[in-house]
């Protein structure tokens, strides 16, 4: 009886040992071997090109067809730039992010040569921009209407007012909101792979073709993927911190 | 220094009818109370003046020049014109200061410090010197108006429109505001008040006007609106508020 506690003991420690030596082995040869980190480090590069150029692109697409849609609302002003700003918003969130790279790829930029990077740009901040247009066409419709008219009592043009008085407040507003849809467009660029860039999702899928091993590079993809998330949120928890001061 | 002619606004494509062709005249130095039951257009007229409300009929001056007409700067003359709201509309995002002389330094009236000088002695003046940095929702709802009145004094207009000051304001806390209100009256500043304050209006106006379903019904000096109002209507509103 103690004999045999003795040896299911051994294969216990046994079988941990060689596990050990084989993820090891692994590691040093998904990671290690033919400095293929590399892959998922300049992979990585790609990913936060991409995002934080389509971010930029995102938000002055965005800021500027709800400014439009608004301006529409309240005064009637703008009817055909309105009726510009509403087909895009339908036709980028009627149809996937997918779909709207690859026809810029393929169908739009086919015949000239323009960088990918340039496309990737264009295509997430395109489809970016229609998401944070409605995020902050809601952040300036939660503003009290009576903001809009202090403003404008005081000889502040509507431009004047929304400038200083309205977008300060609906920007803080939708903060939680838009931290939200940067997450989502970080993630949303690992379809980078299907216009041949190589961005991190791209590096660990190529690492797996290389070493058939089915977890280790995209476990490794993933866990990259998180700890850029977990930045961005504590970034813009510390932005929302400092919105908050007057409260 | 205001004038209206035939002054008309509806809402609804014109099915719902607010003001029904007010033709009124205000000079320089005069205090105008506008009383009257709620649906009768008070605020809509008061609103009319600086075009928060674009009317649908008629014409409006100020010295002399037509208020509603495309062709008016409106922002530059409502730099002239200051209003205050019954919900104060202060900017929450903003410190008192800021509040006060944001639209100044913006439009650039005065020179930055000549305007934060004159920020700081209206705030003395209502007794908020201690506020300056402090934020509207640590204020209570009289400091608030108080301070929203100093924004729209900052401006140097030359006439004030107060639509129902008082009228959000925790009883205990109407008298300051309306002291302030008073102590402006007392300076010759031109107003026009929207108010259901009765006493007041029977003290600081010289001149009320009593509007019914979107017309004056009576204007004329305090004493006679309050003890002997000419038309019925008059009467029976009277007779419900004193």
């Amino acid at each position: 009886m103690a004999a045999a506690t003795g040896d299911s003991m051994e294969n216990i420690i046994n079988a941990v040992a060689s596990w050990f030596e084989s993820f090891g082995h692994e590691l040093w040869l998904n990671f290690i071997k033919d400095n293929r980190w590399k892959y998922l480090l300049n992979g990585l590069g790609t990913t936060l090109q991409i995002t934080v150029l389509a971010v930029f692109v995102g938000i002055f697409l965005g800021c500027f067809v709800a400014i439009v849609r608004t301006t529409h609302d309240q005064t009637g002003k703008l009817k055909f730039l309105n009726g510009v700003c509403k087909l895009y918003l339908t036709v980028i969130r009627g149809t996937p992010v997918m779909v709207q790279i690859l026809l810029i790829y393929f169908g739009i930029f086919a015949s000239v040569n323009v960088p990918k990077l340039l496309v990737a740009v264009i295509a997430f901040g395109l489809n970016s921009g229609a998401y944070v247009a409605e995020i902050f066409r809601s952040g300036i419709m939660a503003v009290d209407k009576g903001q809009l008219e202090a403003g404008r009592s005081l000889g502040f043009s509507y431009a004047k007012t929304m400038w200083h008085i309205i977008m300060p407040q609906a920007l803080k507003n939708i903060l939680p909101a838009l931290g939200n849809e940067f997450i989502v467009l970080l993630k949303e660029t690992s379809i980078s792979g299907y216009i041949a860039m190589d961005d991190l999702t791209k590096g660990a899928n190529t690492i797996r073709s290389l070493t058939y091993s089915p977890f280790l590079p995209l476990v490794a993809a993933a866990l990259i993927y998180l700890v850029v998330v977990l930045i961005l949120q504590a970034g813009v928890n510390a932005l929302e911190r400092r919105m908050r001061k007057s409260d | 220094m205001i004038e209206v002619r035939d002054l008309r606004k509806s809402f609804n494509h014109g099915k719902l009818e607010v003001l029904k062709g007010i033709t009124k005249k205000i000079e320089t130095g005069e205090k105008v109370a506008v009383i009257g039951p709620s649906g009768s257009g008070k605020s809509t007229f008061l609103r009319c003046l600086n075009l928060l409300e674009e009317p649908t009929g008629g014409e409006v001056f100020f010295k002399g020049q037509k208020v509603n007409d495309a062709k008016t700067d409106i922002d530059k003359l409502r730099c002239h014109m200051g209003m205050v709201f019954q919900h104060f509309n202060l900017f929450p995002h903003m410190s008192v200061m800021k509040n006060i002389t944001l639209a100044p330094l913006k439009l650039k009236i005065a020179s930055s410090d000549e305007i934060h000088e004159r920020a700081l002695s209206l705030l003395r003046r209502v007794g908020l010197e201690d506020k300056a940095d402090a934020y509207p929702k640590q204020l209570s709802g009289g400091q608030k108006q108080r301070i929203a009145i100093v924004r729209a004094l900052a401006m140097n207009p030359e006439v004030m429109l107060f639509d129902e000051p008082t009228s959000a304001l925790d009883p205990e806390m109407v008298g300051e505001v309306l002291q302030v209100i008073r102590d402006l009256a007392e300076d010759g500043m031109t107003m026009l008040i929207v108010t259901h304050e009765m006493g007041f209006a029977r003290d600081v106006a010289s001149r009320v006007f009593f509007m019914d379903e979107g017309v004056v019904l009576e204007d004329t000096d305090p004493e006679r609106m309050f003890s002997s109002p000419s038309s019925d209507r008059a009467k029976a509103f009277l007779s419900k508020v004193l």
